[in-house]
């Protein structure tokens, strides 16, 4: 669009008087451009809040994207605390709760293993360095439904299986890949002769990790954690194979809340659950977004 | 402080071999200059000695000791890096104390060394900056900062004036100087700049493509040459290069259609008809005045003169053969004039045509 609005404003450079008037319609257009197609993307999700704070009545009467009369939370109350998910009824609160303590520990520690791995793979050679890195790229583009059956075994070993700690083992695992592969070309662009600086001052392998990487590192441990976050909450597969019962993650929950109500469908209920399902990963994405961006960036520049 | 001796080291990158065969050694608070082209093997060499790199044959020793596969922090050398190297993180304060604190020395006691460091730097005024907030000559600074701030056997310089405009470079050169004769300090030292040098060093190392070429004193290197490359790799302008025959006890310079005597530093016997190449250094030639002795002198044509304030540099010409003099301000030449120039033949090099190698 630069290039449209560049080239409009040099066709215009030629006829004097016209200049401003071209500018402002380039602008105009452009921003017209974007105004259409964040209502055209964002219409489902403004949909979706409006039937949730509808009624059942007022649902199956207007249209979807109709204000709401009387607007109501008696949806979102509900299914967050009242609900009958499968055979028990405490709403999707329980599951909400297992999402968390399963995404904290599976972003932290693989965000965590990631820098550390990233660090090695980037400053530090030692003998098939190169191979294990290959590997774990390869990771990156293993499906997870290869991985189920195999999976399903090794919890089963361990004695982990149907639990949280077993889905925080393979959130951390699948993880890992990804996140090593972010930190390490991210360290990679980091000038050599500042480890070589380091290790004649003195620092060892944690001193060099702590004191001087990771200080200038948060752009891409920002992208890492919204990544996992994202990744871990937004997971359905591995929640609903490897999780049994109570200790399913909200996704789980929400497909069984909408999947298992009898009798007439509660549109607004569905809505208001899958609204609270995905806000964690929305509120994410507005708080950080910027560094998201920043940090996907900074990985790509040297500097 | 402390002596280094640098043994038979030879590294090779895969089959890319960097230095071959380098042999050096220098007594302790000696001041090592390493110079040569761009891709010698200077900071390759550097980074060996530091221990960042590993040689690939060969040892290093310093103090007599043997210092292979230690750690750069077990051989209590100080590094100045070509690109700073400062860490982007910490502030100007923190990159300065950061080995005195990785030694764990209390923090007062590490607070007064940076100042004074600081102090002798002029970067009081940065010490709360970070690194991205400084211009390349600041940084600079501080890199060197870094180093002073410890008391190593070593200090290992990687051209660290580079980057400083003419007057702060010629004021840093002065108090590295300075310290180097206050601490007694054993330093090699990269550099580019010849004045450097010549100004800085006690001993030269001269390397071309990872082989060392002369090792020696400033003089050794500026006054006996040990080949055409030294020769005209130090002093400016370059040192000029004439080919003769040897006819007899006379070299017949070709394409000039002169004549002049060989040296008398040449010892060496001299086979007629040898090709050789006559060395003279710009300031050997004069303008050969009527009162003056009369020594060996070559009628020549001023084609082009560069003034530069205390010397006026003459490109003359004698037949195909371009002369490059080196004058004191107010000779009377002017281009396109033709006059008699002395030769001062006394410290005149001949070198071997073909090999280069002096005789
Ligand atoms: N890690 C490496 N792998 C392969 N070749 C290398 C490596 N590091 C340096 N070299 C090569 O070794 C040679 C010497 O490099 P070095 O950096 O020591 O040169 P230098 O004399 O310091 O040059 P400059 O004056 O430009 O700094 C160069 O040809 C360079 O390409
Ligand atoms: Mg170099």
């Amino acid at each position: 669009m630069t290039a449209m609005l560049e080239s409009s404003s040099a066709a215009a450079a030629n006829r004097p008087g016209s200049i401003r008037w071209s500018k402002q319609f380039g602008r105009v257009f452009v921003y017209g451009c974007l105004a259409l197609l964040a209502l055209v993307f964002l219409a489902p999700l403004l949909s979706m809040l409006l039937t949730s704070l509808k009624s059942m009545d007022e649902i199956r009467a207007g249209n979807l994207l109709s204000l709401p009369s009387t607007p109501t939370f008696a949806a979102w109350a509900n299914v967050w605390g009242a609900s009958c998910i499968g055979v028990t009824c405490g709403g999707l609160k329980g599951y909400f709760g297992n999402s968390f303590l399963i995404v904290v520990p599976a972003t932290f520690i693989s965000v965590a293993l990631g820098a550390f791995n990233g660090y090695v793979f980037a400053q530090w050679r030692f003998r098939g360095d190169n191979l294990i890195f290959g590997l774990i790229l390869f990771g990156c583009f293993i499906p997870f439904q290869i991985v189920l059956i195999p999976m399903a075994g090794l919890l089963g070993k361990l004695g982990l299986a149907g639990t949280i700690p077993g889905l925080i083992l393979v959130h951390v695992v699948y993880g890992i890949c990804f996140t090593t592969m972010f930190f390490r070309n991210y360290f990679i662009t980091v000038p050599a002769e500042i480890f070589k600086a380091a290790r004649v001052d003195g620092a060892g392998f944690w001193a060099i990790f702590f004191r001087i990487l990771l200080p200038i590192s948060w752009p891409i441990v920002m992208v890492s954690i919204i990544w996992q976050f994202t990744g871990v909450w937004n997971d359905f597969l591995f929640g609903v194979s490897f999780a049994a019962g109570t200790n399913q993650p909200v996704t789980v929950a929400l497909n069984n809340l909408v999947n298992t109500s009898t009798g007439t469908k509660a549109y607004n209920e569905d809505m208001a659950a899958a609204m609270i399902a995905a806000l964690p990963t929305i509120l994410i994405y507005v708080a950080a977004g910027r560094y998201f961006l920043r940090g996907l960036m900074a990985g790509a520049v040297k500097g | 402080m402390a002596n280094l001796a640098i043994n038979h080291v030879t590294k090779s990158f895969g089959s890319l071999a960097v230095l071959n065969d380098i042999n050096i050694a220098i007594e302790d608070g000696e001041f090592l200059v390493l110079v040569g082209p761009s891709g010698c093997g200077k900071s390759t060499l550097l980074s060996i000695i530091a221990g960042l790199d590993e040689h690939t044959s060969g040892s290093i020793t310093i103090d007599g000791d043997p210092v292979d596969g230690l750690e750069p922090k077990e051989r209590d050398i100080a590094m100045v890096f070509q690109s700073y190297a400062l860490y982007p993180a910490m502030s100007v304060e923190q990159n300065i104390g950061f080995s005195l604190e990785m030694s764990k020395m209390p923090k007062a006691q590490r607070l007064e060394r940076v100042s004074k460091v600081a102090d002798l730097l002029q970067i009081t005024h940065l010490l709360k900056r970070k690194p991205g907030q400084l211009s390349g000559g600041q940084r600079q600074r501080v890199a060197m900062g870094r180093a002073l701030v410890r008391e190593p056997k070593i200090f290992l310089f990687d051209e660290p004036l580079s980057n400083l405009d003419a007057k702060l470079r010629v004021e840093m050169r002065t108090e590295i100087k300075k310290l180097h004769q206050r601490l007694g300090a054993t330093i090699v030292y990269v550099t580019h700049d010849q004045i450097e040098a010549m100004t800085m060093a006690t001993r030269i190392a001269v390397m071309k493509d990872g082989i060392l070429q002369q090792f020696g004193t400033p003089e050794d290197i500026y006054d006996r040459p040990k080949n055409v490359f030294v020769a005209t790799f130090m002093g400016s302008p370059a040192m000029n290069l004439l080919p003769a025959t040897v006819v007899g006890e006379t070299l017949s310079l070709k394409g000039a259609d002169a004549v002049l005597p060989v040296p008398a530093s040449v010892v060496a016997p001299l086979t007629e008809g040898r090709e050789v190449l006559l060395g003279l250094r710009p300031e050997w030639l004069s303008l050969a005045s009527a009162g003056s002795p009369s020594g060996p002198s070559l009628p020549l044509l001023v084609e082009v003169i560069e003034p530069t304030g205390p010397d006026v540099f003459a490109a003359l010409r004698a037949g195909e053969r371009e002369i490059m003099a080196r004058l004191p301000t107010g000779t009377p030449v002017a281009p396109g004039q033709k006059a008699s120039f002395a030769i001062d033949l006394s410290k005149a090099i001949l070198f071997d045509a073909a090999s280069g190698v002096a005789l």
